[in-house]
């Protein structure tokens, strides 16, 4: 990708605009087809391996969820929940990946105080200029799904880059690319609507009556959907949260403060943070990832 | 695979990414967990990369050169040879076997480095030879070649996709198989096929699956006869195919017969059957009687109502713990599959095979199959799922105890001279007008004597058949080990094998490890079989000075550095290729094996000693290799395809072969030794035309066939007994799924025919063209060791108190326990809970747990637990649980899950514990316990594959660090 594909730009002000030139291009989007996938975590290798991560080897703590949170060095992991329905005693073992869902309307870059740390480029990918991030945190206050991590190697904001690079080249994402069930697809936003109807009508006809397409319109819909056997209750899912905002904080926030900020310097920004982490990420509700759920 | 460098001089090749291969029919470019994050395997931490060498009663390893290593193994070797060879048995028989030492082969190396594993340990007449199959699928091969003719996975990866109906059962494809469960997830969302598991646990297959029953481990067999009661009681089979495809129309003999749990002809004293009266009643004129009826009271379809009518329902459930209504569920959909136009593939793994019964699991299922008429079907099958990336070319290749390759037998003792041997194990026809192809053994069979002696197998010398080692009794990896435990074996070379790990009851195994004079460890890894003499604490608590055992460690190349085949799931021989050398000072495998027979060909050609011919008659000299102390891959591939020894003619006196040429097709092979083939099924995959495993045009022909994609044996087929997909007269039983037509003068279609391409429709000619009788044997007749037809038995360690069918006869009346094991049994009292051991998705076995982008998936030991039981013992999510049986404990992390369910057996409750089996005290995750400490020394009656999937263990919360 290259700096003229930028569309949005964190903490850049309505003077300066991103450019829009180059904007005659596809809008990407991943689908993930909750129904079909088999947790094999194939995809966290796959990201590991071409992003170059290792993160530690940790402990099992009773749960298939390894490593046990996204981390700086874990963009993306696989969600286990056994959920029983209380009627039928029909089990179910529900694996959802989690990570970075690219929000069309990105809370973390609404958020963002450094100019440019945080960027969208036109195929609606959110990604992170590492090099600029000073590690303030209102990124992770910011999104409302819960994903970026801070190093404490680096003190910089980490998340999945939606393989950017790859897709830049014509590569579809390592994790899509290495999905062996195909429960991860790549291609443009509009065909992944598609293909999301298309599973979603065999779910229908499989009993799924409330199988549907997970894309939250509190963000402006996402580059990252899913297909859920229960669209009606995502938080089934280890919390996927049912109406994804960003907080009313950041929004405000953003245009009445974050000027301010940039010019103040990373000094106030570190400030800053220190409130923003204390609030945490906004719209994750309580009780979505208790041990219990998350088995 | 991405190396660095282009191959200049200067640019050392160093792999740095690996990612699918697009163009592949299976994979479509997708990897698994293991297969993304092999670039961590590859570069492990924990590669050799120096020969080593570990002092009797030394805690240390020490470095030494490759000149130093392979002169004093070979002079070790060839001692022990010399010293402990048998010539002559005690009856004065010919017999050339050397006892004390043995080999164990890896099924992770190519075939051809197979090739050479075959030739080193028989040129130095070992019998205690086996690979990973021993361990993994030989019931595979036990059960399916007496039911259908060939021991492997009838279909293909693809073809699944094809199916109506996936039945899951003794397997857990989407972890052990991700990539190949594509195609079920394909049949799903393209064929709307339904998919059912059946499993002791709800594992992740069972997450994506429309139906999901649980069922006790061990007890699949009367799960399968229930099914094939309700098959035959409610009349769902396919009639036609029943009738002119199987044996169901077969009369058997009057004096065969079956009481309380036991079939006719058993022997008390040697707990095994006189099988005289399991085959068929003949005429006068010697051919088989059959009733096209089947009403005969002794046809095979009579006798097998018989047999199953006690398997009803609420017997099903009372011994399997699968409610009735599930049962009957499942068996809806089962039966709709009889339909012509309807198939079902059956998904099967080590689930099955691990089991004292597990070869009659199998031959439950392909008597379903048969029944349901879905062999040679596309979307149909009894699939074998393969676990280790070359286990079905290591079984192709007979690394096994008394296995030569290509699905033959190494000949015994009371089999003296050549013309016996082919004279008793060539089959005679039993149906007028059958193909019976196996009575082509003496061109197979000979020609892999002359590929194996050369120049010195003569038609005068049998072909140097004297030089085979023969056989009195089975050397299987349980006898051979408890035969090491007795004191009786000096020396063991395991090459890309971890039996320490791998082996039931490791400490069992740990003593007898200690009890070799030297061990000879050939791996690119680190593996506890190496380092078992190390004392690691609780995990592996030895008197290190005390173990007098000389250990070298060879570094030897991984996958990714060498050229060759592996055979996959589905029959391919896929040839890859190196993507950089291996690291350090590590060798090949075959510049390893050729240094030491080397210099063990040396050594005998000047000192002489015992059976000098044994080893300086086998073809690994100057004349067969380019550089015998390292033959190339390709060397062996080409023989392995086998070459005409002369010019050769057909009977019209036109010149098929000139002297050397490399053949197209085994149909080609001779009984003279004008041919030679180290492995008949192999041939055509290396022809004049070049290397067709690596042949890479994926043209999808039809129904997901792709003959143009490597090479599949036999002969390229792609889908096993496709002829039995259409009727007697050649019209395709379902219309949708058409493989083959007649085009008048031949068969032709999608695939190969697996049939004589020129035998028209309407002749007598049936499908199943590797039996003698020509159809699928719904009667095993004499195939298996412990019966005919199935019969459910209780696991040597079993939950309740008898056999709810006989309880005079609760266990297999033929498995075979060794005193030593017998010893090592628990009882239900104070072990009252099963355990069921398996494998994660995130790893592959004791293997990939060397890369660190596995171990940070599971990182550590756990068990999997039920809600209720873990209650009752107060066993909370991650604490640390201490698992024991009678053989020994473990320590592990307990997961607490909803997905293991209290089963109601025979009137009682039964829990089941989960045991991954993948960790140990080496590797890139937390160090641990070995799982195999639990399981029990007891094998499958037809196979000698342990029992891992059903034993007894106790299980208490402790406060013991985690493992």
């Amino acid at each position: 990708m290259n700096s003229q594909n930028i569309i949005k730009r964190s903490a850049t002000s309505e003077i300066t605009p991103a450019p829009h030139v180059r904007d005659h291009q596809m809008e990407v989007a991943k689908l993930i087809d909750v129904s079909t996938c088999i947790g094999c975590k194939a995809c966290q290798v796959a990201c590991n391996e071409w992003n170059d991560l290792r993160g530690e080897v940790e402990e099992n703590v009773g749960v298939y969820d390894n490593p046990r949170d996204l981390a700086p060095e874990t963009w993306t992991l696989m969600r286990f929940t056994e959920h029983e329905e209380e009627e039928t005693g029909k089990l179910e073992w529900l694996i959802r990946k989690d990570g970075c869902m690219h929000c069309e309307d990105p809370g973390c870059l609404k958020a963002c105080p450094i100019p440019g740390a945080i960027v969208q480029y036109a195929n609606g990918i959110v990604d992170f200029q590492s090099d600029l991030c000073v590690g303030c945190g209102y990124c992770v206050a910011g999104c409302p799904f819960d994903v970026p991590r801070i190093s404490q190697k680096d003190n910089k904001a980490y998340k999945c880059t939606l393989c950017s690079d790859r897709v830049a080249v014509g590569q579809t994402p390592a994790c899509a690319k290495t999905c062996p069930t195909g429960a991860i697809s790549f291609g443009s936003k509009e065909e992944m609507k598609t293909l999301a109807a298309t599973r979603i009508s065999d779910l229908n006809e499989r009993g799924y009556e409330n199988a549907g397409l997970y894309d939250p319109e509190g963000v402006g819909g996402t580059h990252v959907m899913y297909v859920l056997q229960h669209a009606d209750d995502p938080k089934r899912y280890a919390g996927l949260p049912k109406d994804p905002k960003i907080s009313g904080v950041v929004e405000g926030w953003k245009d009445v403060l974050k000027p301010a900020a940039a010019v103040a310097g990373a000094v106030a920004v570190g400030a800053m943070a220190a409130h923003f982490i204390s609030v945490g990420p906004n719209v994750t509700e309580e009780g979505e990832e208790s041990p219990d759920d998350a088995a | 695979m991405y190396s660095l460098g282009d191959g200049a001089k200067n640019a050392k090749p160093r792999i740095f990414h690996i990612e699918g291969d697009p163009d592949h029919p299976v994979s479509r470019g997708s990897l698994c967990p293991k297969g993304a994050g092999l670039l961590d395997m590859i570069h492990s931490k924990n590669r050799l990369l120096y020969p080593e060498y570990r002092a009797p009663g030394s805690k240390e390893w020490v470095r030494i050169s490759w000149d130093e290593a392979t002169k004093r193994i070979a002079r070790l070797l060839k001692d022990d040879r010399d010293k402990n060879f048998i010539s002559h048995n005690e009856k004065g028989q010919l017999v050339n076997r050397w006892l004390t030492s043995g080999m164990l082969a890896s099924s992770a190396a190519s075939n051809e480095t197979g090739v050479l594993d075959f030739k080193f340990a028989r040129g130095l007449g070992m019998l205690g030879l086996d690979c990973q199959a021993r361990l993994c699928h030989a019931p595979t091969v036990a059960a399916l070649a007496p039911s259908f003719g060939r021991g492997a996975m009838t279909n293909h990866w693809v073809d699944i996709k094809n199916a109506n109906v996936v039945i899951v059962m003794g397997g857990n494809p989407a972890e052990a198989h991700p990539v190949g469960f594509k195609w079920v997830i394909e049949a799903k969302i393209k064929n709307k096929a339904k998919v059912i598991v059946v499993d002791p646990r709800f594992n992740r297959t069972a997450a994506v699956a429309d139906i999901f029953s649980p069922i006790r481990a061990g007890s699949d067999t009367a799960f399968l006869m229930g099914m094939v009661r309700y098959l035959l009681e409610t009349d769902q089979i396919q009639h036609d195919y029943v009738r002119s495809y199987t044996n169901a129309t077969m009369i058997v003999r009057e004096d065969f017969a079956f009481h309380d749990g036991v079939f006719s002809g058993f022997d008390a004293a040697t707990k095994s059957y006189d099988k005289s009266s399991w085959t068929y009643e003949t005429g006068p004129d010697g051919n088989a009687l059959r009733d096209m009826t089947m009403t005969h009271p002794r046809s095979v379809l009579q006798l097998l109502k018989q047999h199953v009518d006690r398997y009803t329902p609420e017997m099903v459930e009372t011994i399997t713990g699968v409610k009735k209504a599930d049962f009957l569920q499942i068996a809806e959909i089962i039966g709709s599959c009889s339909a012509k136009t309807k198939t079902l593939t059956w998904l099967y793994a080590l689930g099955w095979t691990h089991h004292t019964g597990g070869a009659q699991i199998i031959r439950g299922s392909a008597m379903i199959q048969l029944l349901l008429g879905n062999i040679g079907m596309a979307g149909g099958g009894v699939n074998a799922l393969r676990g280790h990336s070359n286990i079905q070319g290591y079984t192709d290749l007979g690394l096994l105890s008394l296995r030569v390759p290509g699905y033959m037998n190494l000949p015994s003792d009371n089999q003296q001279t050549l013309q016996q041997y082919l004279d008793e194990t060539t089959p005679k026809d039993v149906i007028p007008g059958q193909v019976n192809y196996w009575k082509n053994t003496p061109k197979f069979f000979i020609s892999m004597l002359k590929n194996l002696y050369g120049k010195h197998a003569t038609k005068e010398n049998g072909f140097d058949f004297d030089l085979l080692p023969k056989w009195d009794r089975s050397y299987d990896m349980l006898a051979y080990f408890d035969l090491m435990y007795q004191g009786k074996v000096n020396g063991y070379i395991a090459q890309g094998f971890n039996p320490l790990a791998a082996m039931p009851d490791k400490n069992k195994t740990s003593l007898s490890l200690s009890k070799l004079k030297f061990l000879v460890i050939i791996d690119p890894l680190v593996t506890e079989t190496s380092n078992f003499w190390r004392n690691e604490g609780r995990y592996n608590d030895v008197k290190t000075e005390d173990i007098q055992t000389e250990v070298f460690r060879l570094p030897s190349n991984c996958f990714a550095e060498e050229n060759g085949a592996i055979v996959n799931s589905g029959r391919w021989l896929q040839w890859h290729f190196a993507g950089q050398e291996p690291p350090g000072d590590a060798r090949h495998d075959p510049a390893i094996l050729g240094g030491i027979m080397t210099e063990l060909r040396r050594l005998y050609a000047e000192e002489g000693g015992a059976c000098p011919e044994q080893l300086l008659h086998m073809t690994w000299d100057e004349d067969t290799y380019h550089d015998p102390s390292f033959p190339h891959p390709e060397e062996m591939a080409k023989e392995a395809n086998g070459y005409a020894t002369q010019d050769i003619y057909d009977d019209s006196g036109k010149l098929l072969y000139k002297e050397g040429q490399l053949l197209n097709s085994f149909a080609d092979l001779r009984d003279d030794g004008s041919t030679q083939s180290f492995c008949w099924v192999f041939t055509g995959s290396w022809t004049e035309a070049g290397n067709q495993m690596a042949n890479r045009d994926n043209t999808d022909t039809g129904l997901g066939n792709t003959p143009g994609w490597a090479y599949a044996w036999p002969a390229n087929r792609r889908i096993l007994y496709n002829r039995a997909s259409m009727d007697i007269d050649g019209n395709s039983w379902d219309p949708h799924r058409q493989i083959l037509h007649w085009n008048g003068e031949k068969w032709v279609g999608a695939d190969v025919p697996d049939f004589p391409a020129t035998i028209p429709p309407g002749k007598e000619a049936a499908p199943f063209i590797m039996l003698p009788e020509g159809v699928g044997r719904l009667f095993s007749a004499k195939g298996m060791n412990d019966g005919p037809f199935p019969e459910h038995y209780e696991p040597v360690e079993s939950p309740i108190a008898k056999n709810p069918l006989h309880a005079k006869v609760t266990h297999n009346p033929t498995a075979r326990i060794f005193q030593n094991d017998a010893e090592r049994m628990g009882n239900r009292t104070e072990f009252p809970y099963v355990a069921t051991t398996y494998s994660v998705t995130e790893l592959f076995r004791h293997w990939t747990k060397h890369s660190h982008l596995n171990a940070m998936l599971q990182p550590e030991q756990f068990i999997e637990i039920g809600e209720k039981l873990a209650a009752a013992k107060g066993i909370g999510h991650g604490d640390t649980v201490k698992v024991t049986t009678k053989r020994g404990y473990i320590t592990a992390k307990a997961v607490v899950t909803k997905r293991m369910r209290t089963l109601n057996v025979a009137g009682q409750e039964v829990d089941q514990i989960g045991i991954p089996c993948h960790w140990g005290f080496e590797g890139a995750t937390r160090k641990g316990f070995l799982a195999n400490t639990l399981s029990p020394g007891v094998g499958d009656a037809n196979s000698q594959t342990p029992e891992f999937k059903a034993f007894l263990v106790n299980i208490e919360k402790t406060d013991e660090v985690a493992a």
